[in-house]
């Protein structure tokens, strides 16, 4: 027997592929076009996605049968602006320079789609376990396709990964610079993180064909 | 789902329930974590100073502060005097450091005359004159602490922001881009000019530091254009007292 029931692990596994947030549900977009100009700010984004939303999950499940529906967008939204906001303050105590990177987070989770997404469409119907699952492999999903993006955007665009010239020195004409090479600038800019994820959902779209929408 | 939820009686009273929680529990955090979060604030303002005037512990391509255990002793060390400067009045004041410059610039807006902190570190036998000033980004506030000589010549940069795009405007706080400023005179014929963050100078390696210019990132032409207007404007205001060092 494994450590999760085949359902469970579904909440788990499909988020990765056939049920992923960005590709197929289309939840997160705005921060996937806003952090991936560089893998690092990418990676970090993913973790803290991670850890908000599958807390928040847990949470907004513990509290589905006391909250009224007529306010429960505004429940989800001050559950995780207090979450985020007392998880920063702690870090600002605590672990000052980890905070001061992931400060510049706060606000882009608080608004990330992706949470109050997962909120409404999963949390509020089912137990805290489950939300769990459902919630870090959302994230899971998120993080998968953020880091892909990040990747392409820091390599094509600025010739680095996680801030290593992994390309050559552009400016010193060493590496592939010395035959010719240029950075594309255009890959810094948020089109082009629409462009690469427009890519990634024809690619998955052409090998499972069963995911393209009937019109 | 029973119907007790519905009812608009229990709407009121859950709502009112949970800013009550919610804000008492946000209220508490920060009351309870200020002492320690204000400390680190004031460790933070004493390794950029530091770092301006070249104390830190860089390694070969990225910006590292001395450690907040070092801080204060080094502090102490390289930061002879600390000034605040109101008018024609220069006085010392050893909390200077301390002195928010945003609050400053608020109350310079509403017609008080704004106090300039500015500190003045001796190191190898070289005098830094190191002012902090903000400004705004894209998204948020910019600031910097800038290390200059008597004659305004730029010696140190370190830039932070809150929350400018990462990959784009964010890496102002890069050494790529801090370090270009080194050098940079701030003044042209004895003129004030300021250092304006350009595009297209045909000066990529930065070699002619008379131009007042620097090389812009590339994708970060706001930030770029709030870091000009925010060493125009800011710095522009230490011109009188550097004024009076040349008379000295």
């Amino acid at each position: 027997m494994g450590l999760l029931s085949k359902k469970d692990a579904a909440l788990i596994k499909d988020p990765l592929a056939d049920n992923n947030p960005i590709t197929i549900q289309v939840l997160g977009i705005c921060s996937a076009l806003a952090i991936t100009a560089e893998l690092e700010a990418a990676i970090v984004m993913s973790v803290s996605v991670l850890f908000v939303l599958g807390i928040g999950n847990v949470v907004i499940s513990l509290m589905r049968n006391i909250i009224p529906s007529k306010i429960r967008i505004i429940v989800q939204l001050i559950v995780v602006a207090a979450l985020v906001i007392i998880v920063d303050q702690v870090l600002k105590a605590f672990a000052y320079e980890l905070s001061k990177t992931l400060s510049v987070f706060v606000g882009l989770i608080i608004t990330n789609c992706i949470i109050m997404g997962r909120f409404e469409a999963f949390a509020l119907g089912n137990g805290p376990w489950r939300s769990f699952l459902d919630g870090i492999g959302n994230s899971l999903g998120y993080g998968v396709i953020l880091i892909i993006v990040a990747f392409f955007r820091e390599l094509l665009g600025a010739g680095t990964l996680l801030g290593i010239k992994v390309l050559g020195d552009p400016i010193e004409k060493t590496g592939v610079y010395a035959f010719g090479y240029e950075n594309n600038g255009f890959m810094l800019l948020a089109p082009m993180a629409l462009i690469v994820v427009g890519i990634i959902i024809w690619i998955q779209r052409t090998r499972n064909t069963s995911l393209v929408e009937d019109h | 789902m029973s119907n007790r939820t519905e009812s608009n009686v229990y709407t009121i009273i859950f709502a009112i329930a949970m800013v009550i929680v919610v804000g008492g529990l946000l209220a508490f955090t920060a009351s309870a974590l200020r002492p320690m979060i204000d400390n680190n604030e004031r460790l933070e303002k004493q390794q950029n100073i530091l770092y301006a005037m070249g104390v830190n512990d860089n390694d070969e391509s990225s910006a590292v502060f001395v450690s907040t255990k070092e801080a204060p002793q080094l502090f102490e060390k390289y930061i002879s005097k600390q000034l605040v400067i109101q008018g024609d009045n220069v006085s010392e004041d050893e909390n200077a450091y301390l002195i928010d410059v945003k609050k400053e610039q608020a109350s310079a807006k509403e017609g008080n005359e704004r106090r300039l902190p500015l500190f003045v570190g001796e190191k190898d036998g070289k005098t830094f004159y190191i002012a902090p000033i903000r400004g705004k980004g894209l998204w948020d506030a910019i600031w910097a602490y800038i290390a200059m000589d008597k004659d305004m010549v730029v010696q140190g940069a370190y830039f932070d922001h809150k929350g400018e795009t990462a990959g784009l405007g964010a890496n102002i706080k890069q050494r790529f881009f801090m370090d270009d400023f080194i050098g940079e005179n701030l003044m042209n014929n004895g003129e004030f000019k300021g250092i304006t963050v350009a595009k297209g100078n045909n000066d990529p390696k930065n070699e002619n530091k008379n131009d007042n210019k620097v090389d812009a990132i590339a994708g970060a032409t706001i930030t770029g254009d709030g870091v000009s207007a925010m060493l125009k404007s800011e710095l522009k205001q230490y011109v009188p007292y550097f004024e009076t060092l040349k008379n000295e």
